[in-house]
């Protein structure tokens, strides 16, 4: 009885909220130009960028130290998980081995599925996609090999320190630009070095956001790893 | 009159708000919170979008002015990574619950801590 007027109360309560969020919406046309500053990136992201991807230009690029702010919070998260989770001794318990079709399938995917997500970040400046897609895909990948085998596990020690390294790299990519162009975060792959000018649309463009985003790619990965790994030990007491 | 899109982010987001107020396990919960970001993702991204443009990458055939509007979706893409982050240290809390209370129910969790 008391479930169910909960239950109608929320309900209605819910049916308030939607209204009132589809009477403020529908204020914004569907479907209109309605851009501004999307207007000024879109008209010089080739010439001040080297990227013909919008979208990682503007998340690389122009707003370089949002991302950089956005790979601290990943990272802050991680360790949170490895903070909560924290035990003397910790083991993995389950029983349960993968069947023989996802044992022999991972086995042989487990390559390219790393090989996919490496792509997926170095061609972040070409085509949809980015480090934080890629790093996804490279965690997925160990994600499939803790499901298939009970006795497997992540090298902890060498993905911590690959973490470690790969997010100092992009704190000196961004200190070499404030050495040479006078600010953090600065393009000198680009806008000092004019490397890859005739190249724009190949792979060997893009200044310095195809750097960036294999070193984003690399922590996301194994950050992600880390987290699955954190997760699927449990604690062992004897 | 209300676009098919707004709908269905407003959708979203009211069915994840009705499991967090409703339902009593922590993982449900979580999982309404999951459905409610995406509502919100797919609202940012749907006023992003002008009708019969192209996404945001200038290859050939695409110039700027046949672009949709890169802006909201960077953002989604940052929202992401973002809620990525949140759910994974929501759920080793829920972890660290059930190894402390033995259930995930929020009711009998708060009768076992009176």
């Amino acid at each position: 009885m008391v479930s169910i007027l909960k239950r109608s109360l929320a309900v209605i309560m819910l049916l308030i909220i939607g209204y009132w969020l589809a009477q403020g919406l529908s204020g914004i046309p569907f479907g209109q130009d309605k851009m501004l500053v999307g207007k000024y990136y879109l008209d010089n992201v080739i010439r001040q960028t080297g990227a013909i991807n919008a979208v990682t230009a503007v998340v690389v690029n122009y707003r370089g130290f949002d991302t950089l702010g956005e790979v601290t919070v990943l990272f802050i998260a991680s360790t949170g998980v490895g903070a909560l989770l924290w035990a003397k001794r910790r083991e993995r318990t389950a029983k349960t081995e993968g069947s023989i079709v996802l044992k022999t399938g991972i086995r042989l995917l487990t390559p390219f599925v790393i090989l996919f997500g490496a792509y997926i970040f170095i061609h972040g400046h070409l085509t949809p996609g980015g480090g934080f897609p890629g790093g996804a895909t490279i965690a997925t990948a160990f994600l499939l090999l803790y499901m298939a085998y009970t006795m497997y596990e992540i090298p902890r020690r060498a993905f911590e320190n690959t973490e470690g390294v790969a997010g100092m790299s992009y704190v000196i990519v961004a200190l070499i630009g404030l050495a040479i162009g006078g600010y953090f975060l600065f393009d000198w792959i680009w806008q000092t070095w004019h490397f890859g000018v005739n190249n724009v649309g190949r792979i060997l463009s893009g200044g310095f956001i195809p750097v960036i985003y294999t070193i984003i790619g690399i922590k996301v990965g194994t950050e992600l790893s880390g987290i699955i790994d954190n997760m699927l030990r449990e604690e062992v007491r004897e | 009159m209300i676009s098919a899109y707004y709908f269905g982010a407003i959708s979203l987001v009211l069915i994840g708000l009705y499991a967090v107020l409703v339902k009593k396990n922590v993982l449900k919960m979580l999982i309404g919170l999951s459905i409610m970001e995406t509502g919100v993702n797919l609202l940012l991204v749907s006023i992003g979008y002008i009708y019969g443009r192209s996404a945001p990458i200038l290859s050939e055939g695409i110039g700027p002015n046949q672009a949709v509007d890169p802006i909201p979706q960077a953002l989604v893409l940052t929202a992401i990574v973002i809620g990525v982050a949140t759910t994974a240290m929501a759920l080793s809390v829920a972890i660290i619950l059930y190894q402390k209370y033995g259930t995930l129910n929020v009711e009998e969790i708060r009768r076992l801590r009176g």
